[in-house]
Formats: structure tokens, C-alpha cells, sequence
């Protein structure tokens, strides 16, 4: 069975700045496993601008982003296949795959897990009403449109204000297609607040917070229009807040979740994001196999996909140097009052890294308070934020040395006034 | 003049078809939908009951007990996921276990093995079951069966032996004449000596355009909840509560591909063509279910759909001649367990009420195996990269989530009865039936139908006939 000191499970924007942070650090004998005819992921439907201000302090488009990226990777020779669908890692981190060149095998020492997200659907929500054509998930649509040049609809409505939701807005009104409005469940919007302004506000797109779409109706076969209701603060219907919207296309933008099937039999756990449970290096509590990206949570921006997965190239590099020792030693990260998820999920006692990230969301929008960060009862950080609100990921460094990590529980929550 | 015109594709018409094609008729079978076992016999349990339950003597008992009896060569032959698995019908309540008893009695006149369980022997079986059990009654004979390829694979097996199959023809009504009945569709007249009638739901509808009937067929809808195949193994055997005058009740059954499906409730719908969801239906069979199995793992699902029974005004199935004439045959208000019973009912439909309107000689060039499909995971490391080398499409995966091949999807395209929608490739090879619900697949899949059959990409169906897709284009691309 042929070998690899890292095998690298999707070519997306994780797993190529992981490889190309592997090689430089001396890890030079990479395959990367990509599903698609392009690496890039995700990102190559993106065709709007917005990305790589962190990473390159310019704003790119989605696949310009990405060619930086993989203009490196051929630049370093590292070892990709392409068309190429991973089916199984086994405990002992055998990584079997598909092409057109046959059913493979191969032993990788560690293994990054980079398989980014998919998204929730008609099915995953339980939408009320037929099964018609016209309602689609909003990167559905977006493929359709930016790839194969074919719009769904021309009567567009849109279920959730997650951020490519209201990217599609903008974009299928610039295609000449109306779009009605947008609902969202929560009484505040997904989205990031530059594009409620940029892909709302400047179209005159009206955004319907506390609704949802009770029912789609289409009984022969296609959409003919949808029936949204507002919802009270148990997400139930308020009986009389009805109203109907004739329309072709649903599109769907109700979240993200991490695509973690390759991890299914492998008797590791899940975390709140629904990621794998992690350290901070991002390996999972399968000793050498690590996850970054949107598989291991769901990232807003790029740059922060990116840096994430040079962290998880560094945990590579101390893993295959025997200075990661899989001790027990560990204290648990939890998150508390107010907090959705915190990534690491908790903090293996290592003698060299200097500083700890944490990565959280909170679980709605707060005003006026304080982050906490406490180890035990200590407090270890105290932030105050003067606004704060879950489409947001939150980012936190903190001196290592600040913690005593002696397997006291590290918690962060909403401290409120 | 035709022999033999059947109307209805579902599982009942399919396996009628496949019967008859074994025989040298000249037989022609009309669907008004896209694709074939498009209606009822896609949204059900798709368990292969065993048949304890029915009243002893009705046409449901006898037919259910034959039917499932014939499931495992049937299945063998036509090349379709069937497994054995048992039921367990379970007492929660004291006072229930009584009941377990009266039913113990009924499996034995209706001639099915059971056994009576305890509530160790119960859990230790199914760990997933609410501790307040108090026992069960195991049928071993019951199991599931793949509710989508049965269908196609016998209406495929039917036309290799030469069946007529016109799909997306709607019957409109039907004459006698001389020799046999004037069938008129939306798109053309036909002639045939025989009519057999299997058109679910609509059975009533096509029955009364021969003759006045005194029984009618109401549409009751049940919801279901369908979870993936990726979480924890929730049971083994279909879990069943105790069976009530609505029906067998809501039950957690696994399915061949490992999904989980609960469901279904049981309402009478006016509406014969409404296959909606609700919220509240959804809700209530949530709670009914964790009665049974507390920690079902909801966050797994994928998927909510519904189904229509036919259920006849009768109670019981309507296997029979019209009063007028012999020759126009009912295989009518086949309601649950008309899935089990189907290849029974097929039998008799064909061998004794045809028989006796036609004379039937054996077509010796019939072949009952449909070609053999590719399994990929059922396949050993070297037996794939043999395939691989012979065919590189089988190397290619188009569904990550259910893990597809293009090999597959070819395949299906190739075949006597191939997948004109998206809807009818899902059927067949599970593309798009993940947990993505076809998010990255759709568009690799729309290129394959469009190329196919020669039309643009624009005019690939969902399903019915206005379900468009990627029906415009871009400014760019006009
Ligand atoms: C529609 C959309 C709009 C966005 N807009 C912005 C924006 O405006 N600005 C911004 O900064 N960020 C934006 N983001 C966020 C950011 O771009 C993404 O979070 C980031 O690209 C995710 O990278 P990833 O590598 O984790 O996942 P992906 O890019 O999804 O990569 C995962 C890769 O894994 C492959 N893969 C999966 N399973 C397998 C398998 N079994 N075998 C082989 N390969 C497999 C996939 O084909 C894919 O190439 C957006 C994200 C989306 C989805
Ligand atoms: C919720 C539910 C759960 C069930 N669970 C089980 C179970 O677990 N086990 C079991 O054994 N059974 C079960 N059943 C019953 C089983 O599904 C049905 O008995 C079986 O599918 C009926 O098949 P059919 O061929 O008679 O009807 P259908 O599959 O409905 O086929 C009838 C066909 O006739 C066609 N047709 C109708 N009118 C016309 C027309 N005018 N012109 C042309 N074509 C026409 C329709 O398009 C359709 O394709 C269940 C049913 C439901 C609804």
C-alpha cells in the first residue's frame, strides 16, 4: 500500500493553505484528494468580491482568491488528484478513494480533514406544504447560475438571511429576476451586516424578520407561490399573520452543516458545531487525523479558513515530529451562558505553543457586555463588546501562560450588565 | 386489437405487467405520470408485513401471507434490496400485553409465526426502545424491501419480455365495444379484449367509467420523517405499537439503505393528488414515536414526505371482475398491506380472472431476471478496480452523499425503462436522496438526462410535467 506523511481530504481553500503550510514547514510528502475537476472548493461559484482582505489586504473575487492558492501548490509540486471521491478512513488512517483510475488505498501518518460544508434544505427544515420544482438551496442556484450560466426562476423569494442567501438576492436581481423579500425565523437577521446593506437594503429587498414560510404550494409540479407567516418566540405560527406571495423560486439559505460523513465510523464525537471535538491544534480524538475548515465549524470568512488551517498544518508538523503526545492531561473548553459553540473543545497540555486561540459565536445578539473567559473560577479574560452578534465568529489569543491547565474546566460565556 | 390494456404502474400494475409478459399476449400498460410506481407505491413503509395482523378470511390476510412468502425469489430475481429483519409489535402499557395475546391468536389463524417476547428479551434486542416497555410480539417473516426499484424493476423485466409501457398518458375514459373496450387517453384511442384496472387512488374513477359502483376510494395521507444512514444504528427490527382501527400506527423501521423512516399518521384527505407536509401532523408524529424510541436523534433528518392510501369504502380489497364484464378486471383500493400482497395479487389478477377471459399460453422465450446492476459497495477492493479498468465511470462518484457512480447513472439511461427525471434517476440509484438533497449532484445529473435524450438542459423535469429546473438562461448566455 503506497504511503503518505499527510493525506489532505478536500482541495478547497483549507485543505490547499494546509498543504502549502505543511510543505513549508518541511512536510513535503502531501497528496491532496479532491472530489471536484478543480481545487478551489466552494469558493469557485463565489464570483462576487469580498474575500481576501485579511490574507491580502485586497478585496478578490471568490475564484481569484483561490487561484493565488493553487498557483502555489503547482508552484510547489505538491501531489493532487482530481474527480477523485474519498469513501472511507479507517482507525489505523487508511484513506480509501475513487477515480477513473480505480478503488485506492493508501496509508497516510496524518490525515487533514478539509471537506467544508453543505447545506440545509427543504428536507433538513421540514418545509411545510408540496413537493414542487422552484425551491432550491441558495448555493444550488448559485452554481446553476455562475457555472452553467441557467437561471432557476424569475419570482424569487428567500427562506433565511444566511450570507449567500442575500448574496443570491443581489445577484439574481442583477440577472433581471424580482426578488420579493426575504424572511428570516430569528428575530435578527444571519447575515453579515455588509451584505443586509449591499445585497438588501440597495435593491429595496424587504427583509421579514420573525417569519417563515409556512407552506410552499405548486400541486402541479413547479412553485406557484408560498405562504409566509410571522412566529412568536417559540418559533410557532401566529394564526392571522398569513400572507401569500405568487412566485417560481424558493431559494433556501438556512445555514451550513459541516460534512463530516467521512467520520461517522470512526466512534469519535461531535461537537455543538457539529464539527468533530478537537484540540487546539484541530486534531480530532483520532491521534493523528485533524479537521479544518468548514467541516470542523462554519466559517464566515475565508481568511479566517485559511490561517485556521495553518494552525491544524502546525499540529501535522508536532504530530509527525512526536511532539503532540496524546496525554490524557487535558482540560475540557465549554462554552456557557450565551455562547453557541467554542472551538478547540479542549486544551491538551503541549509545551510549545506560546498563545491560545479560541473561536466562538455567541447564540444571539447581544448589546453592552462582556466576554468572559475563566479557567476554573479564575477569570483569564475579560472583553467588553459593545455589540455582538452570532453571524460574527469571534477570534480571542490569549497568553498561554495565563492558564494553569491542570484539567479545570475553561468556559467563555456572556457576561451581561 | 389489443390482448390486454392495464392501467396503473404502481407496484400492483408493474407486477401484473411482469406476470402477463410471461404469457404471449400483446399487452399495452398507460400511466398518466412520468415514471413508473410514481404515486402510492413510492411513499410507504415499504415493510413486507407478515401478515398477522388482518382479520382471518379477508382478501388482505390471504393475499398478505402469500405475498410475503414470494418476496425473497421475487426480489432475487428482479434484482431488488429485501431483507428479513422481523417486526416487533410493542406492548408500553400493562394492560397492553392482553392485547399482544389476542394477537398471537390472530397470527396463528392467519397461519404466521410469532413469538411472544419479554421485556428483557425485548431490550436486549432492540437497546433503543423505551424502558417502559412491558413486551412484544416478534413476527420473524416481516421485512423491508426497497419501495422504489420494485416497481421499475418489474415494469423493466416486463417490457424486456415484451410489454407496451406508455408513461405520462392519462386515461380519460373508457367504452365497451364489441369485442372488448375502447380505452381513450389524452393522446391517442386504443382497443383491447382485457382492461385491468390498477390505478390506486383512482380506481374507483376508472372502475365507474364502465359501470355505476357502490364502493368508493378515499385518499388517507400519512406524514413521515425520514433520517440518515450516517448517524448511530436506531433498530433493527420495524418497531410497530399496538395496531388500532386507524392502521398499524406510527412506526421507527429501518430501511435497506440504513435510513430510518417514522411515520406515518393516517388522515382522510378530499384532496387524491396532495402529497403536502405539515408542521403539525410532523409534531405529533414526533411525540407518538418517542413513546416507543425515546432518543431519536431528529437532528439526523433529511427528509419529511407523505403518501396516499386507496383505501376502499369496503375494508377490504377489490380483486375482481365488474359485475357487467369478465373481461374488465379491478385490482382495486389496494391500501396497506397492499405492498406485500402485490405479487399474490399479480398472481391471481393474471392466473385465475385473465385466465378466464383469455386463453393464456406460456411465452417461452420469458426471462424472469432483470439485468444484473452494479452494487459498488458490495464489491471487494480487486472486484471494483476490475469494473473500474473495464468501465472508468464506475471510478467516477457523482453523489457524494450516497455515493453514486457515473457508471451507475449510465447504466440506468441504458435500460428498457430509463429515468426521464431527475425524481425517477433518484428513484433508481439514490443520487440526490442524501443528506444534501441533490445540493452538488442535481446539475452533473441534469447534464446526463439532457444528453441522453437529446434536449436542452432547460427542459430536464423534476418530475411532473411544469417541474423545470434550470429553465432560463443567463443574460450571458442568451
Ligand atoms: C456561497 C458562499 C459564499 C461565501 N461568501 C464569502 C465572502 O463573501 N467572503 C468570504 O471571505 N468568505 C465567504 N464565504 C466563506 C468561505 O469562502 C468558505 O467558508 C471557505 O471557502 C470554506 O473553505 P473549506 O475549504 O473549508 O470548504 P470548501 O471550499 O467547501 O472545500 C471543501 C472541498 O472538499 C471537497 N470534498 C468534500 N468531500 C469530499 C470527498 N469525500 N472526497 C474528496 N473531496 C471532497 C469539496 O469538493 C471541496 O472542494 C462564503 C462561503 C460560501 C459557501
Ligand atoms: C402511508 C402508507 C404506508 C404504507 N405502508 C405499507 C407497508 O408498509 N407495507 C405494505 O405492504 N403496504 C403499505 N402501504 C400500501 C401500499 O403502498 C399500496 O398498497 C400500494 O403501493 C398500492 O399500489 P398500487 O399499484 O395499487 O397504487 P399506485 O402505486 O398508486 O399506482 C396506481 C397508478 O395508477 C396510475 N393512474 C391513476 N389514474 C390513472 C389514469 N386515469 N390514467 C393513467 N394512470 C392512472 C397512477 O399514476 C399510479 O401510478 C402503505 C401505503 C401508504 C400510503
Amino acid at each position: 500500500m503506497e504511503q503518505f506523511d499527510l493525506v489532505i481530504i478536500g482541495g478547497g481553500s483549507a485543505g490547499m493553505s494546509a498543504a502549502i503550510e505543511s510543505y513549508n514547514l518541511g512536510i513535503k510528502d502531501i497528496l491532496i484528494l479532491e472530489k471536484n475537476n478543480y481545487l478551489g472548493g466552494i469558493l469557485n461559484q463565489c464570483i462576487h468580491n469580498g474575500f481576501g482582505l485579511q490574507e491580502f489586504k485586497e478585496e478578490l473575487t471568490g475564484p481569484e482568491f483561490m487561484s493565488r492558492f493553487s498557483k502555489k501548490v503547482n508552484e510547489l509540486g505538491i501531489k493532487y488528484e482530481l474527480n477523485t471521491n474519498v469513501l472511507g478512513i479507517s482507525k489505523d488512517k487508511v484513506v480509501s478513494y475513487s477515480n477513473k483510475d480505480g478503488y485506492k488505498e493508501v496509508k497516510a501518518k496524518a490525515i487533514i480533514l478539509t471537506t467544508g460544508c453543505y447545506e440545509r434544505n427543504a428536507g433538513a427544515i421540514s418545509l411545510g406544504g408540496d413537493r414542487p420544482s422552484g425551491v432550491y438551496t441558495a448555493g444550488q442556484a448559485q452554481l446553476y447560475l455562475n457555472n452553467y450560466g441557467k437561471l432557476v426562476g424569475k419570482k424569487v423569494f428567500i427562506l433565511g438571511s444566511g450570507d449567500i442567501g442575500l448574496i443570491m438576492a443581489r445577484r439574481m436581481s442583477l440577472e433581471g429576476a424580482k426578488v420579493l423579500g426575504v424572511a428570516e425565523l430569528m428575530p435578527y437577521s444571519a447575515g453579515l451586516n455588509r451584505n443586509i446593506v449591499q445585497c438588501l437594503q440597495d435593491f429595496n429587498i424587504p427583509l421579514y424578520l420573525s417569519h417563515t414560510v409556512k407552506e410552499v404550494i405548486g400541486p402541479k409540479g413547479h412553485l406557484e407561490k408560498i405562504v409566509l407567516a410571522q412566529v412568536d418566540e417559540r418559533f410557532n405560527f401566529i394564526p392571522g399573520t398569513e400572507q401569500e406571495f405568487e412566485c417560481d423560486t424558493l431559494l433556501l439559505s438556512v445555514g451550513l452543516v459541516p460534512n463530516v460523513d467521512l467520520l461517522s465510523k470512526l466512534g469519535i464525537h461531535f461537537a455543538k458545531s457539529r464539527g468533530p471535538v478537537v484540540n487546539q491544534y484541530m486534531e480530532t480524538e483520532l491521534e493523528g487525523l485533524f479537521a479544518s475548515g468548514n467541516v470542523l465549524h462554519v466559517h464566515d470568512l475565508v481568511d479566517y479558513v485559511v490561517s485556521e488551517a495553518r494552525e491544524a498544518a502546525q499540529g501535522v508538523y508536532l504530530f509527525l515530529n512526536n511532539k503532540l503526545p496524546n496525554t490524557n492531561e487535558k482540560s475540557l473548553v465549554k462554552p456557557l451562558k450565551g455562547v453557541g459553540y467554542v472551538v478547540p473543545n479542549y486544551i491538551q497540555k503541549i509545551d510549545n505553543d506560546d498563545k491560545l486561540i479560541f473561536k466562538f459565536r455567541v447564540a444571539k445578539p447581544y448589546k453592552n457586555i462582556n466576554l468572559v473567559i475563566k479557567e476554573g473560577d479564575k477569570v483569564i479574560k475579560k472583553i467588553f463588546k459593545l455589540a455582538i452578534i452570532p453571524s460574527e465568529m469571534e477570534i480571542v489569543k490569549i497568553d498561554k501562560k495565563l492558564f494553569e491547565l491542570n484539567g479545570e474546566d475553561i468556559t467563555v460565556e456572556v457576561e451581561e450588565k | 386489437m389489443l390482448d390486454v390494456i392495464l392501467i396503473g404502474a404502481g407496484v400492483v400494475g408493474s407486477l401484473i405487467a411482469r406476470k402477463l409478459a410471461s404469457y404471449e399476449l400483446d399487452v399495452l400498460v398507460i400511466d398518466k405520470e412520468n415514471d413508473v410506481g410514481n404515486v402510492t407505491s413510492m411513499a410507504n413503509s415499504a415493510i413486507v408485513h407478515s401478515g398477522y395482523d388482518p382479520k382471518p378470511g379477508s382478501k388482505k390476510a390471504i393475499f398478505n401471507v402469500k405475498g410475503n412468502a414470494m418476496f425473497p425469489k421475487l426480489c432475487e430475481e428482479l434484482d431488488v434490496h429485501y431483507e428479513q429483519n422481523g417486526s416487533l409489535t410493542v406492548a408500553i402499557y400493562e394492560e397492553q400485553l392482553e392485547i399482544l395475546k389476542e394477537l398471537e391468536l390472530r397470527a396463528k389463524e392467519n397461519g404466521v409465526p410469532v413469538q411472544l417476547l419479554s421485556k428483557e428479551e425485548v431490550l436486549k434486542m432492540e437497546p433503543n426502545l423505551s424502558p417502559e416497555v412491558k413486551g412484544a410480539l416478534l413476527a420473524p417473516t416481516a421485512g423491508i424491501v426497497n419501495p422504489f426499484t420494485l416497481p421499475v424493476h418489474a415494469m423493466e423485466n416486463a417490457v424486456d419480455n415484451g410489454v407496451k409501457l406508455h408513461l405520462g398518458e392519462e386515461v380519460l375514459s373508457i367504452n365497451k365495444i364489441n369485442d372488448g373496450f375502447e380505452v381513450i387517453t389524452n393522446k391517442n384511442k386504443y382497443e383491447a379484449k382485457v382492461v385491468i384496472n390498477a390505478a390506486g387512488v383512482y380506481s374507483d374513477k376508472i372502475h365507474a367509467m364502465i359501470e355505476p359502483i357502490d364502493y368508493s376510494i378515499e385518499a388517507r395521507k400519512g406524514e413521515y420523517f425520514v433520517l440518515d444512514h450516517y448517524g448511530e444504528q436506531l433498530v433493527n427490527h420495524t418497531i410497530f405499537p399496538l395496531p388500532s382501527a386507524k392502521g398499524k400506527g406510527i412506526l421507527v423501521a429501518k430501511t435497506t439503505s440504513n435510513n430510518f423512516i417514522v411515520g406515518p399518521s393516517s388522515e382522510p384527505d378530499p384532496d387524491k393528488e396532495d402529497v403536502s407536509t405539515d408542521k403539525a401532523t410532523l409534531d405529533n408524529i414526533r411525540k407518538q414515536a418517542t413513546l416507543l424510541v425515546p432518543n431519536i436523534p431528529f437532528n439526523q433528518v433529511i427528509r419529511s414526505f407523505s403518501g396516499l392510501r386507496p383505501t376502499p369504502s369496503t375494508h377490504d380489497f377489490i380483486i375482481e371482475p365488474s359485475k357487467s364484464y369478465p373481461s374488465f378486471i379491478n385490482a382495486s383500493g389496494i391500501e396497506s398491506p397492499g405492498y406485500v400482497s402485490s405479487p399474490a395479487i399479480a398472481e391471481y389478477v393474471v392466473d385465475e380472472l385473465v385466465s378466464k377471459v383469455l386463453k393464456l399460453n406460456k411465452k417461452a422465450s420469458f426471462n424472469p431476471y432483470v439485468r444484473k446492476r452494479v452494487h459498488l459497495n458490495e464489491l471487494s477492493l480487486e472486484e471494483r478496480n476490475k469494473l473500474i479498468k473495464e468501465n472508468p465511470d464506475y471510478g467516477v462518484i457523482v453523489c457524494n452523499c450516497e455515493k453514486v457512480s457515473l457508471g451507475e447513472i449510465k447504466d440506468e439511461l441504458s435500460r428498457s425503462v430509463p429515468p426521464h427525471t431527475i425524481k425517477a434517476m433518484k428513484k433508481r440509484t439514490r443520487a440526490g436522496f442524501g443528506k444534501c438533497q441533490s445540493g452538488f449532484c442535481q446539475p452533473l445529473v441534469l447534464k446526463e438526462i439532457a444528453h441522453k435524450f437529446n434536449i436542452p438542459l432547460n427542459d430536464v423535469l423534476y418530475d411532473k410535467n411544469e417541474s423545470f429546473i434550470a429553465h432560463y438562461n443567463t443574460k450571458s448566455e442568451d
